[in-house]
């Protein structure tokens, strides 16, 4: 992206280079965003009338459909289904800014999740009907967050004793949960290699809504993260350690300790999702049960700049276009690839204007200003 | 303070052509009259020949019914199929839902008990029987008696073999390549096998299965395991290419399924047999219409029309073929034969008197109820998925598979 080195002429300056730049105000950085979100959202009007031969209204009153139902007609049921999507994706999110903030790049979320989502099944299945259903869901509860945590705790203690790279060990750790879960649904599936619907432990509905308890829980979780990063003693030393680990000895921070206390509270809400996952949603379990969300909610962590309310937007937006286009592309009958298409697009346009926002491009003709 | 401006300018400017855009097209939809709206919901896309023939059905039928219709593609077995079921009724305002996997059922029957006034069409569950669900229905088709008829064409063509001296006639071996040990594959080669015996009484065949249905490069090693057994002619119980592609390769031929295979394999390719999904969504689209009950279990047969067979490719094909299939299939429909007829097959050197099978869906496969009568199995008598799954003689299991 940078020209190093003019070929051509003989005092050595670049066509242009990349200046970090830190003047940049807020609000003209979030200008910069909601344009990049706006032009995004026009590109794919226009994308959807020349694949769609609908024009560009049409195209987002679909869109609109898709991800919220025909709301105007008093049916809920589809915001219901919209809003848990965007809860899901958040928890993911939130469980992994705290390992990013720190720096500990924690790719295991897909692990983490299933593992919790496992011990959930499990309980349900074991346990269901020789409990009640308030205490079986406190089982749940524990053992899903323990098992989240302990997927999370293994790759942690390596890296804090032996400096392991965390990437691999959790991408590798998401494999083996894969694995695990491949040979419980074939051992308690059956032939037919699917778990029916597991009738016992299942969230509470509240009125005809299957998923309120899901967002509620979401709700708290992101508002306990906002304060536990921004104003607990625990959320100042991840963001130290997270700047340099040096420094974070300096001062006396215990490092390994963070690393793995950091990782066990990641793991465990991975856990809590997966629990949401299987007792609040599917009541069954698959391989595909988080569906690659649990690297979606990677990005949705950095975008949100690591503030959970940031990421409730992020998490919004991308959802309301992973149905919205998944609409135009049924509809059109287009193959279902379009709407990972676009939402990777609106993604990709995101991460470029946070380069922008950061950085500046200055051409060789601008003499006058200071090289960096 | 430039750059904002600039900024600002681009973004007031594609506004502006969007709001052209939008102001151009005219939004006055005649929304009024009121048709009937199919959902359909597909595992997989067009790149799967199982949903690619359930696509076109869909189509053609809905085309030739006149109706309405919205599809979801790519739904897992999971939660996500009773979403989609919810957004086709909530949103498009479908009237009747139909998906296309084994594993959606469960939650199909959910969405079924949710919406009452919304009929709902599975095919290949078995569920629906014993659900108590009224508005959940099953289908499948006779499909057994189409491999029966590509047997046929199988051991024509192992007979030209041995009177050509290519083979003799103890050596008359067949390969297919199943993807899972349960009752749908078992009752498919089991028919596939016994169409072949009833013209070439030596046959023998051994079966491998992928575990999966759907892997190119396992279907391929199991074709070419099989032609490497000794096998001399290969048939297949999986959606993608790899066992003709190996034939193909290896010069065998292949009795395919779910389509013609001609095109990627002219010099092998002898005939396929398939379901055709479309008479059921006409008869389903039909029901809704006049209000009618959709049948629990509906079974499509030759009859129908549900049961086909593709053409004969007569440059691969044994002479006579497409006679001797015609004469078989008058044979079938008039019922003077029976594809599981218990005196063409015995079951470790013995001849079957009663099979139990596992007709009411539980978690065991404890066997249930009776369906040999007057020396025939009934297949898809007693619900519309098949259930046979005897291991007869004659037929040899190199491995088994159950997911």
């Amino acid at each position: 992206m940078m020209a190093n080195k003019s070929t051509m002429k003989t005092h050595h300056e670049p066509l242009f280079h990349v200046v970090k730049r830190d003047d940049m105000s807020a609000g003209k950085a979030w200008l910069v965003r909601i344009s990049t979100i706006v032009i995004s959202f026009i590109f794919i009007g226009f994308v959807s009338m020349v694949l769609t031969g609908k024009n560009f209204g049409e195209a987002f009153e679909t869109m609109f459909l898709g991800a919220f139902g025909r709301i105007f007609d008093g049916r809920m049921t589809m915001l219901w289904k919209y809003l848990q999507d965007v809860a899901i994706l958040l928890a993911l999110s939130l469980a992994l800014t705290p390992a990013f903030k720190m720096k500990f790049w924690n790719c295991g979320a897909e692990g983490q999740t299933l593992m919790g989502g496992l011990a959930s099944i499990i309980c349900m299945i074991e346990l269901g009907g020789k409990m009640q259903t308030l205490p079986l869901i406190a089982v749940i509860a524990v053992s899903s967050i323990a098992a989240g945590a302990i997927w999370g705790l293994i790759p942690a203690i390596f890296k804090a004793l032996f400096n392991t790279n965390e990437t691999l060990f959790t991408l590798m750790m998401n494999y083996i949960a894969t694995q695990i879960i491949a040979y419980y649904v074939y051992i308690k599936g059956g032939g037919s290699n699917v778990i029916n619907p597991v009738p016992y432990g299942n969230f509470p509905t509240v009125g005809d809504n299957d998923y309120f308890v899901n967002i509620v829980i979401v709700a708290v979780i992101t508002i306990l993260m906002f304060i536990y990063l921004k104003f607990s003693k625990q959320g100042y030393e991840i963001s130290v350690v997270g700047e340099s680990q040096n420094t974070a000895r300096y001062v006396g921070i215990n490092v390994k300790k963070v690393i793995i206390r950091t990782m066990v509270i990641s793991g465990a809400l991975c856990g809590v999702t997966g629990m949401l996952l299987v007792a609040g949603k599917d009541h069954s379990i698959n391989t595909n049960l988080v569906g690659g969300q649990g690297f979606t909610a990677i990005l949705m962590s950095w975008l949100g700049q690591f503030n959970p309310f940031i990421m409730v937007f992020m998490t919004g937006i991308v959802i309301f276009l992973k149905l919205g286009v998944a609409k135009i592309a049924d509809d059109a009958l287009l193959n279902s690839s379009f709407s990972e298409i676009i939402v990777g697009f609106v993604i990709l346009m995101l991460v470029g204007c946070e380069f922008f926002i950061h950085y500046s491009i200055k051409f060789r003709h601008n003499k006058k200003e200071v090289k960096a | 303070m430039k750059n904002l401006r600039k900024v600002l300018a681009v973004v007031l400017a594609l506004v502006m052509v969007a709001t052209v855009f939008a102001a151009c097209g005219d939004n006055e939809k005649p929304d009024t009259q009121e048709k009937l709206k199919v959902g359909f919901i597909f595992l997989h896309d067009e790149n799967s020949t199982y949903d690619k023939n359930f696509m076109d059905a869909a189509k053609a039928a809905c085309e030739a019914m006149g109706v309405d219709y919205v599809q979801k593609t790519q739904i897992p077995e999971s939660k996500d199929c009773y979403d989609a079921a919810v957004a086709l009724i909530e949103t498009d305002g479908c009237d009747v839902i139909f998906a296309d996997s084994f594993g959606h059922e469960s939650f199909l029957i959910e969405a079924a008990k949710k919406y009452p006034d919304v009929q709902f069409c599975h095919a290949t569950g078995t569920q629906a029987h014993t659900a108590g669900v009224a508005n959940f229905h099953n289908a499948f088709a006779s499909i057994y008696e189409g491999r029966y008829l590509a047997g046929v064409a199988a051991g024509l063509k192992l007979n030209e073999m041995i009177e050509a001296g290519k083979i003799t006639a103890d050596k008359a071996k067949m390969g297919y390549v199943g993807a899972f040990t349960f009752a749908e594959v078992m009752s498919g080669y089991t028919s596939f096998y016994l169409g072949a015996k009833s013209v070439c009484p030596t046959v023998t065949m051994d079966v491998k299965f992928t575990g999966s249905w759907y892997d190119e490069k396992a279907e391929k090693e199991a074709a070419q395991a099989l032609i490497a057994g000794g096998c001399v002619l290969i048939s297949q119980h999986a959606d993608s290419m790899g066992a003709p592609t190996a034939c193909e390769t290896a010069g065998v031929p292949n009795v395919s399924y779910n389509g013609s295979t001609l095109a990627a394999c002219p010099n092998t390719f002898i005939v396929s047999s398939r379901i055709n999904w479309q008479p059921y969504f006409e008869y389903m689209i039909k029901c809704v219409q006049e209000g009618k009950a959709i049948d629990t279990d509906w079974t499509g047969t030759i009859e129908t029309g549900s049961v086909v067979l593709t053409d004969v490719n007569t440059s691969v094909a044994a002479a006579g073929t497409v006679e001797k299939i015609a004469e078989v299939k008058a044979k079938l429909q008039s019922g003077e034969i029976n594809v599981f007829d218990t005196a063409n097959f015995t079951v470790g050197g013995k001849a079957v008197t009663s099979f139990v099978a596992d007709v009411d869906t539980d978690n065991d496969f404890t066997p249930d109820t009776e369906v040999l009568k007057d020396g025939v199995i009934y297949e898809s008598d007693k619900r519309s998925a098949p259930y046979f799954n005897l291991e007869i003689d004659g037929i040899t299991l190199l491995d088994r598979n159950y997911g």
